[in-house]
């Protein structure tokens, strides 16, 4: 135990002499939360709209000059049928479809209730949202035109429902925006606990230091857990400055028990440190941990997490080798019990396989730490 | 002979390659044991194995009276080792190395203290015990290695080409301490590239291509090879692997 103590206040030692990387280490996620918080603008503007009108009445002329006198419209296609949206949408030739029903007129008047349908490219959500919204509020607009037109000219019960159905594609869930946060928690301790953690054991390799400690009677396990403890404790740290700046200052609701989130999250950091222990084992010098991290474990989380893209519109391999990304787990947990604030049992998978995966990886990398010693 | 390393046809083959092909050797107490070589003839290895750091493919090895193969841990727990590599740590303050180390070799933090001042006294660093070991010139470098290696008064300690980039001066009061620490009964087991400095061991081995080919007092040696310098000897040897 007493070599244990040794080790860990050296470990602390290390980190604090070193006050530019702890101010990176702590710095950069609070940038990342407040650039992404504020930067993420929720104005849009020029949205590209192609409309499908076979009824071609009144209603839907004006209903269409509302679109164009819009700021946040511009109309710059008519489409010849609804299947042709879906085709030309994955072209990019425009960014919404406005959908009639047929006799659109003859609806309104005679039942009092005709319908559109809104199609919104939702792969970044808050844009289409916001489209959605905004097309939503035109629509309304133009209903209440029609009430006062309807009052004036002495009809009394005057009722007119325009209902727009909305259909987001490509995200049909809407994760993004403010769920950001999630992605950037999945992404921030990988890269403090695995490349800090990996970084500081190949040091002492490169250093000859490791040389000299395997050569003293400290076990390797102490050696080891020593290197993983004050990141474990300085990741916690990160944790709640993240939650409190989402709190506070991004308004994001932490909607489920506090508690729960973070035992979720200690596990996965515990992931992240166990995989940054991996690295160590099969690099030889800092700058190949640093890469291997970098390259080896970033990329993923960016791309196979769900943290920007989503999983549920990858293709099925993708979504498969996303299995193994342990980010993609933690952020669909943290995003549920987060954001959706629900009970820790619907998180309950999402822990075993984290918890499977730490497990897993500290065996490996534990057999692989010895095997390197002979 | 009262010795402290017994070493019997040890032999260490990685893959087809014999690093160290059946060497033995005894070491007594209190001896400086010079252990030579040119790169690549197996002294590494060799003492790798020697301090518990690698297991042996075959033969025995006694060090402080355990089994380096069956009991590496206790083997660890009385020597020192001293690597080729600059090995302390540079963020690390004079005395917070120390002091490292000898918590590592589970001293009491009540002895420790005290005796880090003495032992700073000693190497004249007392007045340097703030300081970052990183600003600390080499040879002063090293020297705190040393006595940090033999801090916890091992039976043995092992070094690794101790002396390597290091000036005249400071080298020549290497050794003074290294005969103050074996005149208190500590082993030295040494390894260098210097054969002004083999001149200070009490007997020499020589390994070529993983064998021990000669081991005696430096003066025997010379005596046998008909040589008037160590350098000598070390050619004719080396030279004779280079041919084989």
């Amino acid at each position: 135990m007493k070599q244990f103590w040794a080790f860990i206040i050296k470990e602390f030692e290390h980190i604090f002499r070193d006050m530019r990387t702890i101010l990176l280490i702590i710095g950069i996620p609070i940038a990342q939360i407040l650039i992404i918080g504020f930067a993420v603008s929720t104005e849009v503007k020029n949205i590209r709209v192609a409309v499908y009108d076979p009824s071609n009445d009144v209603s839907t002329q004006l209903i269409i000059n509302h679109f164009e006198s819009s700021r946040s419209f511009e109309v710059v296609r008519s489409l010849q049928s609804p299947d042709e949206a879906e085709r030309l949408f994955q072209q990019n030739a425009f960014d919404f479809a406005l959908i009639f029903s047929e006799h659109f007129d003859e609806n309104l008047y005679h039942t009092g209730e005709a319908s559109v349908q809104f199609i919104a490219d939702a792969s970044d959500p808050n844009y289409g949202n916001t489209a959605v919204a905004y097309a939503t509020n035109i629509l309304s607009d133009y209903q209440q035109e029609l009430m006062q037109k309807a009052m004036a000219s002495g009809m009394n019960s005057a009722n007119f429902r325009i209902v727009p159905q909305v259909q987001m594609l490509y995200n049909p869930e809407m994760n993004g925006s403010y769920n950001f946060v999630p992605g950037l928690m999945g992404m921030v301790f990988i890269l403090i606990c695995a490349m800090m953690t990996s970084i500081a054991i190949v040091r002492e390799k490169e250093s000859g230091t490791m040389e000299v400690l395997l050569a003293s009677p400290v076990k390797p396990i102490y050696i080891v857990i020593s290197k993983m403890i004050p990141y474990f404790l300085i990741s916690w740290f990160i944790l709640i400055i993240i939650l409190l700046l989402s709190i506070f200052v991004l308004n994001v609701p932490v909607a489920g028990n506090l508690i729960w989130l973070n035992v979720f999250s200690l596990i996965y950091i515990l992931v992240a440190l166990s995989l940054g222990l991996l690295i160590s084992t099969l690099v030889r010098t800092q700058v190949a941990a640093m890469l291997a991290s970098g390259m080896g474990l970033m990329m993923p989380i960016m791309i196979l997490s769900g943290m920007i893209f989503p999983i549920e519109s990858m293709p099925p391999v993708l979504q498969w080798i996303s299995c193994i990304v342990p980010a993609r787990w933690y952020i669909s947990g943290i995003r549920k019990i987060m954001i959706e604030g629900v009970g820790v049992i619907h998180i309950l998978k999402e822990m075993l396989i984290l918890t499977g995966m730490a497990a897993a990886i500290i065996t490996l990398s534990l057999k692989k730490f010895k095997t390197r010693l002979e | 002979m009262n010795s402290v390393i017994q070493a019997s046809q040890l032999t260490k083959r990685f893959g087809n390659f014999t690093a160290v092909d059946h060497i033995s050797f005894e070491v007594a107490k209190g001896e400086i044991f010079g252990f030579l070589g040119a790169n690549g003839a197996g002294k590494t290895t060799a003492m790798r194995m020697l301090c518990g750091l690698s297991k042996p493919t075959s033969g025995q090895g006694l060090v402080a009276g355990y089994d380096i193969a069956k009991q590496p841990e206790e083997v660890k727990k009385h020597i020192g080792y001293m690597s080729q590599k600059f090995s302390l740590y540079e963020d690390l303050k004079v005395w917070e190395n120390m002091q490292l180390y000898a918590g590592i070799y589970g001293m009491n933090i009540k002895q420790i203290r005290p005796k880090i001042d003495e032992k700073l006294h000693q190497l004249g660093l007392f007045d340097e015990r703030n300081t970052f070991v990183s600003q600390l010139p080499l040879g002063w470098k090293q020297k705190l290695a040393f006595s940090v290696a033999i801090f916890h008064e091992p039976q043995i300690v092992f070094l690794d080409e101790p002396t390597g980039g290091v000036d005249p001066i400071t080298r020549r009061q290497f050794w003074e301490l290294i005969y103050e620490a074996a005149d208190r009964g500590i082993t030295i087991f040494v390894t260098t590239h210097y054969m002004d400095e083999a001149e200070y061991c009490h007997r020499i081995s020589m390994m070529v291509d993983g064998k021990i080919e000669a081991l005696d007092t430096p003066k025997n040696l010379r005596e046998r090879f008909r040589a008037a310098t160590m350098d000598e000897v070390f050619y004719q040897l080396a030279r004779k692997g280079r041919e084989n």
